[in-house]
């Protein structure tokens, strides 16, 4: 239909240009002809608002600027000149290029740009623009976040309202659309039959409502009636802001609260003994109508926040952690048959198999989401310990350190949050420790006397990002050199910038490595921080600015128990590979082998990328076929091919821990089972780039 | 459902109008411009839809002349504006108009709009 549409525009506006050309031809005879001046600014008009409303956005913005002109010519503070017939009938040629399907590619943007500035000089230099009226929104605490809010709204609506077309009742259906409502009618304001006109509006409502849809929602009743709309919203309770507060208001307080009623008055009529809205009535100081909505409004508050509590009474369940463990393995379980099912339908050819199939995949699949996101918990359960860490220990130092945490209510696999809590602890005293300085230094380098840690924690597609930023002296670039050419790390003839530098504190054998744990603290070396993290499947990564601080971010897979993976063939063996780490997969064939002159690397788009040819690596015997496969990873920015014979497919891994005799394996990382029962080893990929630049480093050096 | 008129010399912007309600369910009555439509109004009309720059009768002249016949004086008006209309889009109001869309809009604003107006 669109098609359709923007087809049926492209002929109008033909039509129209047309009319344009003849009008501005008659109006360079006739300049001073309004008629005239009119239809070119109703042609230009109506190409520019149709243009728009079928996608021609180009076409609207550049009829835009001259429908301005002619609006000032209109207006009668332009005159018609040549200049400007000319410039128009340019404009008409350069819109009927735009609107050419054919000319599209060709159209000359640059002379239609000069055409705009031509066309944006004729207008005089107007006056900024008033600012713009914005509608007052109350957004800091108004909902429309899902959670039910209660407001009291009185709407007075203009008397002679229903002459715009409007009817008050379509506004009061609205609202009441909107949640739970109750609606009083005032008619104090109700004249006395001599004066009443029938047409006009008396009444105003008083209206009492719980939504989730947020105070905008609201206003966007009123839209149309904004100028004649006398409209009071306020919020009476809701979101978190009533939870402790058990004492409900009183009819008097209602009353007082909405202005219906003055303290003095109340005062004196609560000294009588009835009940308060029959005295206030009987006291005729405040009208039926507005007792009526001030009990609707008590009992509304009492309904919402009695719902509210049910539901999260009705939210959470514990369960022991073991139980949900055991759910994850047995998911675990049934996404490996269920593989094996697929498998098996795709090898028998049988359509109904296959559709079903299918349907136990997605159910799988989700089954496996809802499974591992139970086993989520916020990571602000370990920021919170860490406050005291910080306490004890910048006292200890005689550092007066702030500890400042975001993302808290950031979600986490509880086993990876549990593993994650060691090389955080030791990150911290690092900021702690060597990071920030002495007050005294501090205030000298014309910093605050406080030093502040920042530990934030943000999602990032399918992992978290965890970050330790401290405000501290940076690190020291000369004593990481020299370190690091002393513990043989560098030698003293390597260049390297300061990034690179930074990176060399998780180096092996940097420093004097101990283990992590939570005590031992100082002198634990950082690269057991890295291997920790990458055990994880997470990466680290540092930032220093001497004098202003330094940042580490921690970069960690949301779960560790089955990951998306590229299951590939060497010989008869099979490995799987993260395949948050695959960036693409090409051939690589004898040809290029031999291009490379023996040296292992392959061009892909002009870029050298080193490979590691795995049948090599692994031992694995056999012959490799003529074409083989490099499967291109990336990791921390650097970008290494793994050869394997075959690359098969994406799989879903449940990793399986490999036992205690092959935990030192290097380059593998766990195993996992495929659809057809048989097992394939988890590649880890970190281990095996840091393994092969170790031994292109000795190979180098031999 | 109701029946509509929508008034716009732009051929392309009736069409498209008349479709998207049509889809809806609501019978449409088709005008150029401010003269063609109050020719073509009747009393089974429930909403116009108006286009304001356009000859013979304008937008804000047609909905002027609606509100002066006791028989429509309550008849919702919707008017289609430009965002560079804002002047207009007072005049409109003075003169009785019931709200605005603004172009360039969609089929779901537009039926949003129409349903508010209808409800």
């Amino acid at each position: 239909m669109l098609d359709q549409q923007r087809e049926m525009f492209r002929e109008e506006a033909a039509e129209l240009l047309t009319e344009l050309e003849e009008s501005l031809l008659e109006l360079e005879e006739a300049p001073d002809d309004q008629e005239l001046v009119a239809k070119v600014f109703r042609a230009m008009h109506t190409i520019k608002g149709s243009g728009a409303m079928f996608g021609f956005d180009e076409v609207a913005a550049f009829t835009h600027e001259v429908e301005t002109v002619y609006d000032l010519v209109r207006g009668g503070t332009m005159q018609v000149t040549q200049d400007l017939i000319n410039l128009s009938l340019a404009a008409r040629d350069h819109i009927r290029g735009l609107l050419d399907p054919a000319a599209e590619e060709g159209v000359d943007r640059v002379a239609g740009n000069a055409l705009v500035e031509q066309f944006k000089a004729l207008v005089p230099q107007a006056d900024p623009p008033a600012a713009q009226k914005t509608r007052e929104v109350e957004e800091n605490q108004s909902g429309g976040d899902g959670e039910s809010w209660t407001y009291r709204i009185r709407m007075k609506l203009a008397e002679n309202i229903v002459f715009s077309g409007t009817r008050p009742d379509s506004l009061i259906r609205e609202l009441s659309d909107l949640g739970a409502c109750r609606i009083v009618a005032q008619t104090d304001m109700v004249p006395l039959l001599e004066d009443y006109a029938p047409e006009s509006l008396y009444v105003y409502w008083d209206v009492v409502l719980t939504t989730d849809r947020g105070v905008n929602a609201i206003r966007d009743v009123f839209i149309f009636v904004e100028d004649d709309v006398e409209l009071k919203i306020d919020i009476i309770d809701g979101g978190d802001s009533g939870d402790g507060d058990v004492n409900y208001k009183r009819i008097g307080e209602i009353l007082l609260d909405r202005g219906d009623i003055t303290s003095e008055e109340l005062d004196r009529i609560l000294g009588e003994s009835k009940p308060i809205g029959q005295k206030l009535i009987d006291s005729k100081n405040v009208d039926p109508g507005k007792i009526e909505v001030a009990l609707y409004e008590q009992e509304m508050v009492r309904a919402s926040r009695a719902q509210r509590q049910s539901q999260e009474a009705a939210a959470t369940v514990r369960v022991p952690a073991d139980r949900l463990d055991r759910l994850v393995d047995l998911v675990g379980e049934m996404v490996t048959i269920q593989s094996r099912m697929s498998q098996t339908a795709i090898g028998r050819d049988d359509a109904d198999l296959i559709s079903i199939a299918e349907e136990v995949e997605r159910l799988t699949d989700e089954l496996r989401d809802n499974t591992l996101s139970l086993r989520m918990l916020p990571i602000g359960t370990t920021f919170s310990k860490f406050k005291r860490l910080v306490r004890d220990l910048s006292q200890e130092l005689g550092k007066e350190i702030e500890l400042v945490t975001a993302g808290a209510e950031t979600e986490l696999d509880k086993t990876v949050i549990e593993k994650l809590n060691d090389p955080l602890v030791h990150l911290i005293r690092n900021s702690i420790d060597h990071g920030i300085e002495a007050p005294q230094i501090r205030v000298t380098a014309g910093k605050k006397r406080h030093g502040t840690i920042r530990l934030a924690a943000i999602h990032s597609g399918d992992s978290v990002i965890i970050e330790i930023n401290d405000d501290g002296a940076g690190l020291n670039q000369e004593r990481i050199r020299a370190k690091a050419i002393e513990k043989g790390i560098i030698s003293d003839q390597d260049q390297l910038g300061p990034q690179d530098l930074y990176q060399l504190i998780f180096a092996s054998g940097f420093s004097t490595a101990g283990k992590v744990t939570g005590v031992s603290g100082r002198g634990v070396g950082m690269d057991v921080v890295r291997r920790a993290i990458e055990a994880l499947r997470g990466t680290i990564n540092i930032d220093s600015n001497p004098g202003v601080g330094t940042t580490i971010r921690v970069q960690i897979p949301l779960t560790l128990a089955i990951i998306e993976s590229l299951l590939v063939g060497i010989g008869k063996e099979r490995y799987v590979l993260p395949l948050a780490l695959v960036e693409e997969c090409i051939e690589l064939t004898r040809n290029h082998v031999h291009e490379a002159h023996g040296r292992n690397l392959v061009r892909v788009r002009d870029q050298l990328i080193p490979y590691l040819p795995l049948r090599r690596s692994f031992a694995i015997g056999g012959d490799q076929p003529a074409i083989e496969q490099v499967v291109i990873t990336c990791f921390e920015g650097q970008r290494v091919g793994l050869v394997v014979d075959r690359v098969i497919g994406e799989h879903q891994t449940v990793i399986k821990p490999l036992g205690r005799i092959y935990r030192d394996a290097q380059g593998i990382s766990g195993a996992t089972i495929l659809g057809d029962g048989g097992v394939a080893l988890i590649l880890d990929v970190p281990q095996l780039l840091a393994g092969a630049e170790d031994h292109e480093d000795s190979n180098h050096s031999s | 459902m109701a029946t509509i008129l929508t008034v716009d010399d732009s051929k392309s912007i009736r069409q498209m109008v008349t479709f998207t309600l049509q889809q809806a369910g609501h019978d449409v009555i088709e005008a150029e411009d401010g003269q063609d439509a109050l020719n073509k109004l009747t009393g089974d009309v429930k909403l116009v839809l108006t286009d304001l720059n356009m000859p013979n009768l304008n937008g804000i002249e047609l909905i002027k002349a609606i509100r002066a016949n006791a028989a429509y004086k309550f008849l919702p008006v919707i008017m289609l504006t430009t965002e560079s209309q804002d002047d207009i889009k007072q005049q409109g109001r003075a003169a009785g108009a019931t709200g605005w869309i603004v172009k360039p809009f969609n089929p779901d604003q537009l039926l949003g709009v129409v349903g508010k107006v209808l409800k």
